[in-house]
């Protein structure tokens, strides 16, 4: 697999050429957005102008809360899921997770 | 087999993990996204984090006696020595595989699992079937993954809570007297200290 060219994305934390993820979503929303860049779905280009535009609207959040509002907006833009779909899946998964004892499979 | 459970309270997800998973539920279902993709995208770029951390780990406890002594005295310090700290702080335990006695661990969710020392989980890890079916047969489930044990050795299945997270250390193979900790590294996968494979013979190292 070519590596992308993760320089162009402002701000990010990078270790060597990796990126440092402190948590596994944020993995899973980094490899996301790559997987959507590889099937055609957006220009890495385009990618790094809309995380930018998030890093640099002046509210303060962690590096990858910010990536993961440009996922969300991209998608939307993108129209791959409206923001309604979206808020309500995320709505359902919490609620399932609620009703589940640890453990068991949550399940929507 | 026995099952230890530690069920006392229900499901955590926080709303940032909620709204990632919605991300994948939608992506997926509507065919954008294809998981097994986006996990080997996982392994291509996280190499920091990744089960080489557990390899370390597990080979360490092999050529040094009393770090594999501390290890199964208070995990959580001995995995922290090596540098490999999760944010979450969660306590860890390492579960010896012996030739009586060899440990399955297992967890729906994905904040469940040992990722500072094993990288993301596996899809197939997170699938239902994979945790239920662990429980109720493990040792058919192991079949499938091609590991064939023999009666007399117990299968125990851990259940990986948020509190508590469990690293299998396989059995170091035969013939690897004299190996460095480097060579030993190579010959422990990600799957073995899941419990799901025993540890590469040395045949394997490339």
């Amino acid at each position: 697999m070519t590596m992308l060219d993760l320089s162009i994305l402002p701000d990010i934390a990078l270790s060597g050429y990796e990126p440092a993820f402190d948590e596994p979503w944020q993995a899973q929303a980094f490899a996301m957005t790559v997987n959507l860049h590889q099937s055609g779905l957006f220009e890495w280009k385009e990618w790094a102008n809309v995380l930018s535009t998030e890093v640099h609207s002046g509210i303060d959040r962690d590096y990858y809360l910010h990536w993961l509002r440009a996922l969300e907006r991209i998608v939307a833009m993108k129209h791959l899921a409206t923001v309604s779909e979206l808020g309500n899946c995320a709505k359902a998964w919490q609620e399932a997770a609620e009703r589940t004892p640890h453990g068991e499979t949550i399940s929507l | 087999m026995s099952v230890k459970h530690d069920h006392d309270d229900h499901s955590h997800m926080t709303e940032t993990e909620a709204r990632v998973r919605a991300l994948e539920t939608l992506l997926s279902a509507k065919g954008y996204i294809d998981s097994a993709a986006v996990d080997r995208i996982i392994q291509t770029y996280e190499t920091k984090i990744g089960p080489q951390n557990g390899a370390h780990v597990v080979a360490k406890s092999w050529c040094d006696p009393e770090f594999a002594a501390w290890l199964r005295r208070d995990a959580t310090a001995a995995i922290h020595s090596l540098g490999y700290i999760s944010r979450q702080g969660e306590h860890m335990e390492a579960v010896f595989n012996s030739d009586d006695v060899h440990h399955l661990t297992v967890c729906t969710l994905c904040s469940c699992y040992p990722w500072s020392v094993l990288g993301l989980p596996p899809t197939w890890y997170k699938s239902p079937p994979f945790r239920s079916r662990a429980v109720i047969d493990p040792r058919g489930v192991l079949r499938e993954f091609g590991l064939d044990l023999p009666t007399t050795t117990k299968v125990e299945v851990h259940d990986s809570t948020a509190e508590i997270r469990y690293l299998v250390i396989p059995q170091r193979p035969a013939g690897t007297e004299g190996f460095s900790e480097d060579q030993l590294v190579q010959l422990v996968t990600r799957d073995t200290m899941i419990g799901t494979a025993v540890a590469l013979l040395p045949e394997g190292v490339a």
